[in-house]
């Protein structure tokens, strides 16, 4: 517990931060703070190293040959909405699942009004996908798969493994949408056979709100057009906007003391190791899964298996609504969950929970198991007491 | 040896100033000696920063950079 609180709602965001998040960001803005890339002098070109280091760290994490090949945004939305509306056309055909959160499915939606043609897999009523599903779906024209590598409100993993081989066998680009993961599982471009990789800062990265970026993979940054276009410090004199990476799709002045923290925040849980962080978060995961069955009037979505999932849980109390038992939790025990949709309607049409929602409990790996002990009795009392009388109050 | 003496120095020019910033970092884990400068006049270059070395640790610097690091050119100042 934690100035009165036990927070699991860090698939919205991680709190706490490593001490090294805010040190980081504290001495760039006393020490640095000069603009990166732009003047040339002593301070700026610090303040250029203090970025080029985070690329450097998010490229160890990702097992990105060349940091170069990553670029920052301000969240994963807008790494996402880069990849869409910079690849997609009229007349492509792009496929995604049904368990995308809406920085995928609004982009789209709106694409498909646009002329560009969608696919969207079924997932199964537990969330998971099926790849031949995904391989069945593959047309002449498919441009580009795009896919959440862990549901936001069930925290199954997709088979992104499996899925980046068919990618790569039928010369499709695959997109993933790691939000929910980076940082919380093990992510490798070369292995999972991955184009283009949404991330954002804040969450399991630990860097500040306000961060996040994408990987391109060689050669695809001559498809994808720029969101905005304007100064990068470089070929100054020229009116057209660069070609090369990271220049290409950042113009305009960083967020250089968010990405000085994000620096920080992974090489933070890359010194901690990403088996360990893992470890820890699928051990909570279990303990969270294994006292919610046991209670009775829960009702619990996605595989419920630990080694399948993230620490995302959601579940339902019988004769509550959602943001009935989110409130209780706050108010009365401190525990502080995030109740409703999620920003994901499909992903809940596919589990059956539109439109009331879940009550989703998020672990991070700050979190103790002790948290996790109290947090069961929270919802355990609430259960016993709906059970008895219908209301969440005692 | 003196600073500017014809022939003893050369530098590296870059797209960006990422890709120089990477360049450095490269070249000092290997103990090559160099210093960042804003590009002389004479040449032109894509981004305003390049890097400076001894001309005799061209090929070691060409070397460190192939396939790594995207260099606009290298010449010699």
């Amino acid at each position: 517990m934690r100035d009165g609180v036990i927070y699991l709602d860090n698939a919205a965001t991680s709190w706490p931060k490593p001490p090294e998040t805010f040190k980081a960001m504290e001495e760039f803005m006393l020490s640095v703070g000069a603009n990166p890339g732009r003047s040339g002098h002593r301070l700026s070109i610090e303040a250029g190293r203090v970025i080029l280091e985070a690329r450097e760290a998010l490229a160890a994490l990702f097992g990105v040959d060349d940091p170069l090949r990553i670029v920052f945004t301000r969240n994963a939305t807008e790494a996402l909405n880069l990849v869409l509306y910079g690849l997609l056309r009229p007349g492509d055909h792009v496929i995604t699942s049904s368990m995308e959160h809406n920085s995928v499915m609004r982009p789209l939606r709106d694409l498909q009004e646009k002329g560009v043609e969608l696919t969207v897999v079924e997932a199964s009523p537990r969330g998971e996908l099926d790849p031949q599903d995904v391989e069945g779906a593959i047309k002449e024209n498919t441009r580009l798969i795009v896919l959440t590598h862990a549901s936001n409100v069930t925290g199954t993993l997709m088979p992104l493994t499996e899925i980046g081989q068919i990618a790569r066998r039928k010369g499709v680009p695959l997109c993933v949408d790691s939000a929910q993961t980076a940082g919380a599982y093990p992510i490798d471009v070369e292995a999972m056979g991955i184009d283009l990789l949404a991330f954002t800062g804040h969450k399991s990265l630990f860097g500040p709100q306000g961060t996040g970026g994408l990987f391109i993979r060689k050669g695809l940054e001559e498809a994808i057009r720029p969101l905005l276009r304007g100064g990068t410090g470089s070929r100054s004199e020229l009116e057209e906007q660069p070609d090369f990476l990271p220049d290409k799709y950042e113009s305009g002045t960083p967020n250089t003391v968010g990405i000085a923290g994000l620096g920080a925040g992974v090489r933070f849980l890359l010194s901690e190791g990403m088996e360990r962080i893992r470890a820890k978060e699928e051990a909570l995961t279990q303990t969270l899964l294994e006292g919610l069955s046991d209670t009775p009037g829960v009702t619990l979505y996605g595989t419920c298996d630990p080694r399948r999932q993230i620490a995302v849980v959601s579940f339902n109390i019988d004769g509550l609504s959602p943001s009935e038992v989110a409130m209780a939790l706050d108010e009365e025990f401190g525990v502080l969950t995030r109740p409703g949709l999620h920003c994901a309607p499909s992903a809940h049409r596919t589990i059956g929970t539109f439109p009331q929602g879940t009550v989703r409990l998020s672990a991070g790996y700050f979190t103790t198991e002790e948290e996790i002990g109290m947090a069961l009795r929270a919802v355990q009392e609430l259960a016993a007491r709906a059970r008895k009388g219908g209301s969440t109050h005692g | 040896m003196p600073e500017g003496r014809e022939g003893i120095y050369s530098v590296v020019l870059f797209h960006s100033v990422s890709g120089a910033l990477r360049a450095e970092k490269l070249i000092k884990e290997a103990g090559i000696e160099y210093k960042l400068i804003p590009v002389p006049r004479h040449l032109s270059s894509d981004c305003g920063l390049c890097l400076r070395f001894r001309t005799e640790d061209e090929g070691r610097i060409r070397e460190i950079l192939r396939g790594k690091v995207e260099v606009q050119d290298i010449c010699p100042l």
